[in-house]
């Protein structure tokens, strides 16, 4: 699919739910736990399924692919794991800052 | 994406924390989420394309920030202090309006004849009618209005800054970790709503967990009074409460002591060198944290972080030292360049036009074109340079400059060196026109009590540390220098004092 920044997207097998933060210019396909995410509007929530430790996805933590092209925000978290393409997303570490305001 | 959305998030991930008010009987994240869609129902019933809000800080705006963008409409704080004549003025642009006001405002409000007014009482019932109301599930578009900021219109007449929903949210998840707070933290907020920290603090203390308190009336006793009284973690100040802060502290010692602050952040202004010094050794526990940013950069772009002041503090490497007053690194995301008058990028070191590129970059006001460029920077207008480590010294208005036979001079660099005089309080310089040289420079300045000084003891004081060109042609006393209720120094109103215009 065409994705745009602002997107939301929520998985069908778990219940993860993504944001687009950054979005790639073509084509591509987004999946959580191998399936199609799909839109929140028309998909039915997916109660929590339990991740395997040290994977899942996690509330608030960024996502992204290889290139940096695509970058999502997990706004619900869930089983996992998001893939782009089938590549597997990876998650973006971010430096703590201090608090500026 | 939208700013509300990092409501929700706050709502399912920690609902039952304290998002604004007392530890006791504050509104919860939960309960702020609940009211804001019961708010945005009334915000839509309004049928209007703008909200402003005209009031002090309470636990009113932040409702009403977020019920604005839950309803799909921009926000517009205004300055409650301005003549009525200028607050009918910002609210006929943003018509067709509904304002919110807090009781003290109403009258000036009404006579403006907007399409709706609620009272700050009003608006908190309205906002308790509803219950679990569900979000808007479409797709909210991130390219739409959030914000409208009027600019202070300290150097020209205001204008309405536009920040949109992926400006402000860019600038939150670049710099903001999710429930990054511990449960304990607190942040004391003294900036108004109409000012971009008390935009930006709302968001991003939502985003991180930490519980806001509002002290909308600030004088340094009841903040030191605040701060111990809610066990404050974190405090965001400008300039002038900092320095009076000190002051008070300096005056009573022994009187004051906030244990629980782990941090201060600061900015809005330029901080004098003297003033944070005098801050590191009264709070000697306490992290300092300068954040340099504009209006139309969503806040925050550049921070000096607590680590680097208490290096600064006690370097024995001037260029270290002088760090003290920069305003740090850029933010993750945030590119700075220096560029002289033709655009030409300059070397470190050497002063010129700060310029920054970055997601949270709004750089629009409405009516004008924007003043971002084609290749994505936003000349700032402000002055500065960067060191060879990146950090990066902010010197002033590129328009306060002066230009004292051909040589240039920042105001700041002499102020600087005036506000280390014993007998100084307070420090303004200008240029004034002059035959001979083009500009001649002017200072005025508030002598602390209980101290005496001429002015040509703080010529030869200047002298002595700059060099002779840059000594003020003129020093002038005061009682005291105009700011705007913000803490920026009003060098358009000395200027004219001194040139006898006012």
């Amino acid at each position: 699919m065409i994705l745009k920044a602002g997107a939301r997207l929520r998985s069908t097998v778990c219940s993860t739910e993504i944001i687009v933060v950054k979005a790639p210019s073509g084509d591509v396909s987004i999946t959580c736990g191998g399936a199609a995410m799909g839109d929140p509007a028309s998909t039915e929530a997916v109660a929590a399924g339990s991740p395997a430790p040290g994977t899942g996805t996690a509330m608030g933590k960024r996502y992204v692919n290889a290139d940096g092209a695509l970058e999502v925000l997990c706004t619900k978290p869930g089983a996992g794991p998001l893939a782009c393409d089938g590549d597997e997303l990876g998650l973006k570490e971010a430096k703590p800052l201090p608090a500026s305001d | 994406m939208n700013i509300l959305m990092l409501l929700e998030m706050a709502a399912d991930g920690f609902g039952e924390r304290v998002a604004v008010g007392p530890l006791e009987g504050g509104l919860t994240y939960h309960d702020l989420r609940v009211r804001v869609g019961a708010g945005a129902a009334a915000i839509a019933e309004a049928g209007v394309e703008r909200v402003a809000f005209v009031d002090i800080a309470s636990e009113a705006f932040p409702l009403a920030l977020y019920a604005a963008a839950w309803a799909g409409v921009p926000i517009a704080p205004l300055n409650y202090r301005l003549a009525p004549d200028q607050l009918a003025d910002q609210l006929a642009q943003l018509a067709p309006v509904l304002v919110i006001a807090g009781d003290a405002y109403l009258d000036v409000v009404k006579s403006a004849r907007p399409a709706v007014v609620m009272s700050r009482y009003e608006w908190l019932q309205a906002c308790h009618r509803g219950h679990d109301v569900e979000a808007p599930a479409a797709l909210m578009d991130p390219d739409d209005e959030a914000v409208l900021l009027f600019t202070s219109g300290t150097t020209a007449a205001p204008k309405i800054a536009v920040l949109r929903h992926r400006h402000i949210s860019s600038y939150v998840l670049g710099s903001v970790e999710y429930m990054g707070a511990m449960e304990d933290e607190a942040t004391l907020v003294c900036v108004p709503p109409y000012h971009i920290a008390g935009v930006a603090n709302t968001v991003s203390n939502t985003y991180a967990g930490r519980r806001i308190v509002q002290l909308p009336d600030f004088t340094p006793e009841r903040w030191l009074e605040t701060a111990n009284w809610e066990g404050v973690t974190n405090a965001m100040v400008v300039p002038t409460m900092l320095a009076r802060i000190v002051e008070t502290m300096r005056a009573h010692p022994g009187e004051y002591s906030v244990p629980s602050l782990r941090s201060i952040a600061y900015g809005g202004s330029k901080m004098p060198v003297t003033v944070i010094e005098h801050a590191l050794e009264l709070f000697p526990e306490t992290g300092f944290v300068n954040a340099y940013g504009l209006t139309e950069t969503s806040s925050t772009i550049a921070v000096l972080g607590p680590d680097d002041h208490r290096t600064a503090l006690v370097s024995t490497d001037p260029a270290i030292r002088a760090r003290l007053g920069s305003a740090g690194l850029p933010l993750p995301g945030v590119e700075i360049e220096i560029r002289d008058e033709l655009g030409a990028l300059l070397p470190i070191g050497e002063s010129g036009e700060i310029h920054i590129r970055a997601e949270q970059v709004s750089g629009e006001y409405r009516g004008r074109a924007s003043a971002v460029q084609g290749d994505g920077w936003l000349p700032t207008k402000d002055r500065g340079h960067l060191d060879a480590d990146g950090y990066l010294f902010v010197e002033g208005r590129n328009d306060d400059l002066i230009i004292r036979g051909g040589e240039n001079t920042s105001p700041a660099e002499i102020e600087d060196v005036l506000m280390r005089h014993d007998a100084v309080e307070e420090a303004a310089v200008v240029g004034l026109p002059d035959v001979e040289w083009g500009e001649r420079i002017a200072a005025v300045v508030v002598v602390r009590d209980g101290h005496e000084v001429t002015s040509d003891e703080l010529r030869a004081f200047v002298k002595q540390h700059l060099r002779s060109s840059k000594a003020p042609d003129v020093v002038e006393f005061r009682a005291e220098l105009p700011y705007t209720d913000t803490g920026k120094l009003l060098r358009r109103v000395v200027r004219a004092e001194l040139l006898g215009e006012a």
